[in-house]
């Protein structure tokens, strides 16, 4: 069980927020209403997204203050619980995504990663920057139009529609084209928790000490290139672009990977050994 | 050594190039859809929403105005279950803005509920609880302007002098946003017509004498206000109503050109005339 | 030819418009017309809804109705319908349509109570009725079967079940939803004018200056009608007024000159007001001649009760009613006069404070001198009618006396002409006969009534409360043509019509509709029979009826062509043929007898009443109905069976042979070759190729000879030289429709008139007067005298040719809103209902316009009870309680402390609510007033 103790905690965690969402408008509960875009907790406290929130301003429209009060809490939020937390524990599009994963790990698709000429991870930061371009544009929130999580978020909460097809289209593309090509590289929204997540406060923290060089982490992680520092040296995962999602420290045999909050003494150290190594 | 430099930056330039093309193309095509999915004229929105283009750019699709609307208490059905909302939310394939809301009247019109749920729990300002809000800072109903009644006379049966009105009874504004208008049916020299007139200064768009209305079709329909009316030049006012010159405040400078008059007046002179 | 669907369209629409303003089609257009028309086939029917009497086009093909029209060439609609006219093509293909007899059973195939509803044969349905119908004759004698008849009846439809009712069972218990209906303005027709319906026609509407609505929403449940009085309005904007009188706002105060709002029940002080008015300060505009020479004064008892149960009534001992509904029903016994009532009651000799012992409802009454009228009169000043009949308390008294004011002065103005209409306000009341009879007092000062533009007039609202229910009489008390069974002469008149033993009809009508659902709560009767109406939705104190009839030892039969409530809480149900799918005749509000020819056969195996009614005849013999009886009132049925066989009959010669298919009968025969037989079905008379398997197992193959015709002419036989003359049966099949009396070929507009009326100018001739009126109805003639209070003068005196003018005051209905229940509930209809709503809810287009019934309240009630509009409240009364949907913004709009709930919607129940009083005269349930509380649901 313990191999699967952070999955299942995520499931859940994922699972009750869309319960919660699903009751706030089939049932009339005021615990949390809304979508990820803007949500009420407990018919109070606003909560925003905020790439989406970023968008609507782009398209010159002076947001009320609710929602961007709900986007600095937000923002505050995953500042300290990591910030593609987002990605990993709350976003529905994940459990999609994960399962296409598995699927290409069962159906032994690849067994690496190819490297898209023009699909690189950091593609995600660019349609992140062309998403606010092109709301700026056209005025409407770009991303928006299209984002496969609110999308099947909406679908769960007040029905599917034809709007549906964007998930199913991610789910082949993780599964028959790009591996963790949504997430990975294309989902702006994760890539604005990227940032936000570079300097959040829960991280992963690696053992070099314990390590057998199993190399069972870099297997089942989404992003992983954050794990760099397996088998070098005992520093915190810093990328922004770790999801919190802890499914390394789940398969580690070893104990040799664990959360932590983020010591900045130990930052400061490895970014030095980092940089020694890279010069 | 220097070749491979040169050749990396070339590589590099073309990457470069590449990329920014990429993007450029990818900007293109996404702008392309988000207009064209954003393309969606006769949809009606909730009470108090921005005008359309607004709208469209401050909806941040939370969907928190279809939630109220389903949960209202006057939403519930005999057994105290939520019956289905006014409000929806656009699911794609359906030419509307995904993630917005919307009402069609057919389905469920909107009930013009006193305390207007939808409104105030919009977050992002896109419903504007200033619209609705009378001058004794109460929530009014009757001041949104979702859309306007249109009758197609060749349609309605009041028309053919049909006892009907079933779109004047259905109305919550009834005989202020449509009144019963009676002419002699000279055919029959002894019945009247009563014919349904919506008036626009007062129609909210609400929608219930489109669900009310008994033809096939229905022959009263709500479009989006902007679709449903004209607009008169502010260079001519009625010399019979003081009120008119209000109009006057958006009143352009006046300058016109046509085919005729497009051309310099010395360049048409100049022009070789011809006989 | 080949015409394109664009061009078909256009070429039929330019047909039919053209046709209907009578100009010439081009003969080449016309020729697409009729060619794109070819195989449907257009004939004349009558709307199926109101009173109005619409005429209609139905067209047919391959067997279907598939459009209809506004019959251009019918007087009261030239072509118009209203929406329910216009959905009339739709309301026979509803997706559930009942097809097949259902019986309640247990999985053996056995009848159960308690069963569920499984399809049988004819045969087997009409073993269950047989059987049952005769467990209930042996138990409880004719008293014990009864039927729920209806002013929805065909004319053929009635007359049959009436006859076998009557001249068969000898059974009296049969009576319409008509009762419910217009049973107050029968009976204030039968005081007033000794003789039912009214005398004036729809006619009045263009001719009068003035048009007052007592208690009527003509512009929703008269819309043609009502389109007619705008008419009339934007003629003469300036000269002709509309005046409405109502207890809460609604469609028809849109133009009216003056709208009253008054409260519940003070319509008697109102026009008691108007002829206090006329009395004390007018007496000028009494036209003496006319009233000397026509009326006489009139009084009756006051102490008659509100129609309820009285004390010892079964059901009462055996403790089913609550202490709650106690507190309303005891006051049946005696009541204390109310400070509000007792000025109008002084003359009468009560003051505040009396208790007043009832007596059971009484026609009786007897003539008074002008004088002690005019005493009834005084308490009707303006101030204190104004002080109790104000019904929106945000008006102010000087408001409401103005109009008051302004109403009377409008009756009283010297040759101005006024018509007076009203439905189901006057109507349904607890002292509605009354108030019908107070109508006419004022007409009648002011030579008012009976004249073109001039007279009071009730609106009826069924399609066929005249010609069915009242005219062919299937009323508990009725016969044909004006007849009563208690009267020997009438008796002896229809049994030597009907070929029946004298003696064999029952002298005893006293079950009328709410006495039938009493009588099975009190376990008497044991088998009752619904047709064409819907008596468990539309009863009040509903609870109690449903509960008497699954819960006790009886046997309910619904025909029905949709399932309602009705057939929900009966044992069996049986298929009935809907209207165009039989050959029928209905009866409008003015007297016009309409008929139509069957236009389609009936979906599945239904079958018309009629058919029913004669199938069922055939399982009763001479034997089974005809010996002695005794009932509960302890008068003997003699034993008929040997006056049988002196007639030809033996102990096994069946009903069917004796009351449908005897000699008289016969000789109506088949002729397809002939009009109006020619080209059309006849499922009762030739069977059809639907081949039903009829009661007998066998297939159904026609009674052979044509059994429409014969029944309407046996029935119009009674009516014809007695002032109800009827046209051949033929004859309607060529017109539009006549008014009777129908006197050489030509219909009557102003009865009781000399110059319109042949009977008025017989009567006068034969009297030797010079009135311009004769009022020939011969009930109640003769009178003795007396005074307000009571007969002082025993000895009787001829009335001839004279109506009456009656002194009746004002009185409290017998609920009114207290602290507990605070609030007046007022029941009733929308336009795109019809009734109970079994066809018009299953026209998609109505249902979608008006799919519930709504709870109109005051917007300030909603604020102080809070509650919201569009959420659910309860209506509760001391009977039971519904939930409904506030409304404070629509159509309907009363004023504080009054609601107002339709009835149409069976998932709001409102009869449950609404109390069961009735005007103990008439009968008729007032569904206008009780008090109910609401509360947030």
């Amino acid at each position: 069980m313990k191999k699967f103790k952070y999955l299942l905690l995520r499931r859940a965690t994922q699972l009750l927020l869309l319960v919660l969402y699903f009751g706030a408008n089939a049932y009339g509960w005021h615990i949390l209403e809304g979508t990820f875009g803007s949500s009420v907790l407990f018919g109070v406290i606003p909560l925003a997204d905020p790439y989406t929130t970023l968008q609507v301003l782009a398209t010159g429209f002076v947001l009320g203050t609710d929602v961007l009060l709900g986007a600095a809490i937000i923002t505050l939020f995953y500042f300290v619980v990591g910030g593609r937390a987002f990605c990993s524990w709350v976003c529905p599009i994940n459990m999609v995504t994960d399962l296409a994963n598995w699927l290409r790990r069962r159906l032994k698709l690849d067994k690496e990663e190819v490297n898209y000429r023009f699909l690189k991870r950091s593609a995600r930061y660019w349609i992140m920057v062309l998403g606010l371009i092109v709301s700026a544009v056209v005025g409407v929130a770009a991303f928006e139009v299209l984002s496969p999580i609110t999308i099947m978020q909406r679908g769960i909460i007040f029905g599917f529609g034809a709007g549906i097809a964007v998930v199913v289209a991610i789910f082949l593309f993780d599964l028959f084209g790009v591996k963790n090509g949504w997430c990975g590289h294309l989902c702006p929204l994760g890539a604005t928790y990227s940032l936000i997540g570079q300097k959040s406060l829960i991280r992963v923290k690696h053992d070099h000490e314990a390590c057998t060089n199993c190399m069972e982490c870099k297997i089942v992680c989404p992003e992983n290139q954050v794990l760099w520092m397996v088998n070098k040296e005992s520093v915190s995962v810093t990328d922004g672009e770790c999801t919190n999602c802890g499914r390394c420290i789940d398969v580690c045999g070893d104990n040799a990977l664990e959360f932590s909050i983020r010591s900045f003494a130990t930052r400061k150290q490895s970014k030095g050994v980092k940089n020694e190594t890279n010069g | 050594m220097a070749k491979n430099s040169d050749n990396n930056r070339r590589k590099f330039m073309a990457t470069t190039l590449q990329s920014v093309g990429l993007t450029a193309l990818g900007g293109l095509l996404w702008s392309g859809y988000s207009d064209e999915a954003k393309a969606s004229p006769l949809v009606l929105r909730p009470p108090a929403a921005l005008p359309e283009d607004d709208f469209l750019k401050a909806c941040i699709k939370c969907g928190l105005c279809a939630e109220a609307c389903r949960n209202r208490d006057s939403n519930k059905d005999r057994d105290g279950n939520p019956r289905p909302s006014t409000l929806q939310m656009a699911k794609g394939g359906e030419h509307k803005l995904i993630g917005t809301p919307f009402f069609v009247p057919t389905d469920v019109p909107c009930y013009m509920c006193d305390d207007i749920p939808c409104v105030p729990v919009c977050p992002s300002g896109a419903l504007d609880e200033a619209s609705v809000t009378n001058e004794k800072g109460e929530l009014d109903i009757n001041m949104a302007r979702m859309g306007l009644a249109v009758v197609h006379k060749e349609s309605c049966v009041a028309f053919w002098g049909l006892q009907c009105d079933a779109c004047y009874r259905a109305c919550p504004l009834l005989d202020e946003a449509i009144t019963l208008e009676y002419h002699k049916n000279e055919r029959t020299g002894k019945h009247a017509f009563l014919l349904p007139v919506v008036h626009s200064d007062v129609c909210t768009g609400c929608g219930l004498c489109e669900k009310a209305c008994v033809t096939e079709e229905p022959a009263i329909f709500v479009l989006p206000v902007e679709y449903a009316t004209g607009k008169a030049g502010t260079h001519y006012v009625k010399g019979w109503d003081t009120q008119d010159q209000n109009r006057l405040k958006d009143a352009k400078e006046i300058h016109t050109v046509t085919e005729r008059s497009e051309k310099e007046a010395a360049d048409y002179l100049n022009m070789e005339v011809e006989y | 030819m080949a015409l394109n669907r664009r061009e078909f369209l256009k070429s039929a629409a330019a047909a039919s418009a053209a046709s209907a303003v009578g100009i010439a089609v081009p003969s080449n257009l016309e020729a697409a017309a009729s060619d794109a028309q070819k195989d449907w086939r257009w004939d004349k029917a009558a709307c199926r809804f109101c009173g109005t009497g619409c005429g209609i086009m139905l067209a047919t093909k391959n067997g279907k109705i598939v459009a209809v029209k506004g019959d251009p060439a019918a007087p009261v609609n030239r072509g118009l319908n209203c929406i329910k006219g216009y959905f009339n093509a739709k309301i026979m293909y509803g997706a559930d349509r009942l097809k097949t007899p259902l019986l309640r059973m247990n999985d053996k195939g056995e009848f159960d109570k308690h069963g569920k509803f499984r399809p049988v044969s004819w045969k087997r349905a009409f073993d269950e009725m047989e059987k049952h119908a005769k467990r209930a004759l042996k138990e409880s004698g004719p008293e014990g079967v009864a039927v729920f008849a209806s002013g929805q009846y065909t004319v053929m439809e009635g007359y049959a079940a009436q006859k076998m009712m009557k001249g068969g069972f000898r059974s009296n218990a049969i009576d319409p939803n008509a009762r419910h209906c217009m049973a107050s303005a029968v009976v204030g027709f039968y005081q007033t004018f000794g003789v039912d319906e009214p005398s004036g026609c729809y006619d009045d509407i263009e001719i009068t200056d003035t048009i007052v609505t007592w208690g009527s929403n003509m512009a929703e449940m008269h819309p043609i009608l009502w389109s007619r009085v705008s008419d009339r309005k934007l003629s003469n904007p300036d000269k002709v007024k509309i005046v409405n009188i109502q207890t809460y706002t609604h469609r028809t105060c849109d133009i009216g000159d003056i709208n009253i709002i008054f409260s519940p029940q003070t319509d008697l002080a109102i026009w008691n007001y108007i002829a206090h008015e006329i009395v004390y300060n007018h007496p000028e505009a009494i036209d003496w001649d006319f009233v000397k020479e026509n009326i006489v004064f009139t009084a009756g008892p006051v102490n008659i009760g509100y129609g309820m149960r009285r004390a010892g009534e079964k059901s009462l001992k055996d403790g089913k009613y609550t202490a709650k509904e106690m507190e309303i029903i005891k006051k049946e016994m005696s009541k204390k006069v109310s400070a509000k009532e007792a000025p109008a009651l002084k003359p009468y000799g009560y003051k505040e404070g009396d208790v007043m012992k009832n007596t059971p409802g009484t026609l009786k009454h007897w003539m008074i001198s002008f004088e002690e009228y005019k005493k009834s009169l005084e308490p009707f000043t303006l101030d204190y009618v104004a002080k109790i009949a104000k019904g929106d308390p945000n008006e102010s008294i000087d408001s409401f006396k103005k109009k008051l004011k302004a109403l009377a002065d409008l009756y009283i103005e010297k040759d101005r002409k006024v018509v007076s209409f009203w439905t189901m306000g006057m109507n349904q009341h607890t002292r509605g006969t009354w108030v019908n009879t107070l109508s006419y007092n004022v007409h009648f000062l002011l030579n008012k009534q009976a004249l073109p533009g001039n007279g009071a007039f009730s609106l009826t609202g069924q399609p066929s409360a005249c010609g069915t229910a009242r005219e062919v009489g299937t009323f508990a008390h009725r016969l044909p043509a004006d007849m009563m069974v208690k009267n020997p002469k009438h008796r002896a008149i229809t049994e030597k019509k009907w070929q029946i033993p004298a003696g064999t009809l029952n002298p005893v009508g006293n079950q009328h509709i709410m006495k039938i659902h009493r009588d099975i709560e009190d376990g008497v009767v044991k088998f009752a029979w619904v047709n064409v109406c819907n008596p468990y939705q539309d009863s009040a104190s509903a609870s109690h009826w449903i509960k008497a009839a699954r819960e006790m030892d009886n046997f309910i039969v619904t025909s029905d062509g949709y399932p309602g409530i009705s057939a929900k809480v009966s044992d069996l149900v049986l298929p009935s043929a809907m209207i165009y799918e039989k050959w029928g005749a209905y009866g409008n509000a003015e007297r016009r007898t309409q008929h139509w020819r069957q236009q389609v056969l009936p979906v599945g195996d239904a079958m018309s009443d009629t058919w029913q009614w004669v199938e069922f005849s055939k399982r009763f013999t001479v034997k089974d109905l005809w010996g002695p009886y005794t009932l509960r009132n302890g008068k003997k049925l003699p034993d008929v069976r040997k006056d049988a066989k002196k007639l030809g009959y033996n102990d096994d010669t069946t009903m069917y042979e004796i009351l449908f298919a005897n000699d008289r009968a016969k000789k109506y025969k088949i002729d397809l070759n002939k009009f109006p037989q020619k080209g059309f079905d006849n499922s009762e008379c030739l069977g059809d190729s639907r081949n039903v398997v009829g009661s007998d197992g066998k297939v159904f193959k026609g009674y052979g000879f044509m059994i429409h015709e014969y029944l309407f002419e046996e029935y119009a036989w009674f009516g014809r030289g007695h002032g109800h003359d009827l046209a051949p049966f033929e004859v309607y099949h060529k017109v539009r429709g006549l008014k009777w009396p129908v006197v050489d070929g030509k219909e009557t507009q102003w009865r009781f008139n000399v110059k319109y009326d042949p009977y008025a100018a017989k009567a006068a001739k034969a009297a030797g007067s010079k009135s311009t009126h004769a009022f020939y109805g011969p009930l109640a003639k003769k009178l003795p005298h007396g005074d307000l209070k009571g007969v002082k003068d025993k000895k009787k005196t001829s009335l001839k040719n004279k109506a009456k003018i009656f002194a009746r005051p004002y009185m409290d209905p017998p609920e009114m809103p207290d602290a507990n229940y605070d609030t007046w509930l007022c029941t009733g209809r929308v336009l795109e209902h019809w009734h109970s709503g079994t066809m018009t809810m299953r026209v998609p287009e109505l249902f979608r316009a008006v799919p519930e019934a709504l709870c109109y309240m005051n917007p300030k009630d909603a604020k102080e009870k809070g509650v919201k509009r569009g959420e659910l409240v309860w209506v509760e009364s001391r009977r039971g309680k519904v939930k409904a949907r506030v409304e404070t913004r629509g159509r309907n709009r009363p004023p504080q402390g009054l609601v107002f709930v339709p009835w149409f919607d069976e998932k709001v129940f409102i009869n449950k609510v609404c109390l069961d009083a009735t005007c103990p005269m008439s009968k008729q349930t007032d569904y206008k007033k009780c008090a109910v509380k609401i509360y947030k649901a």
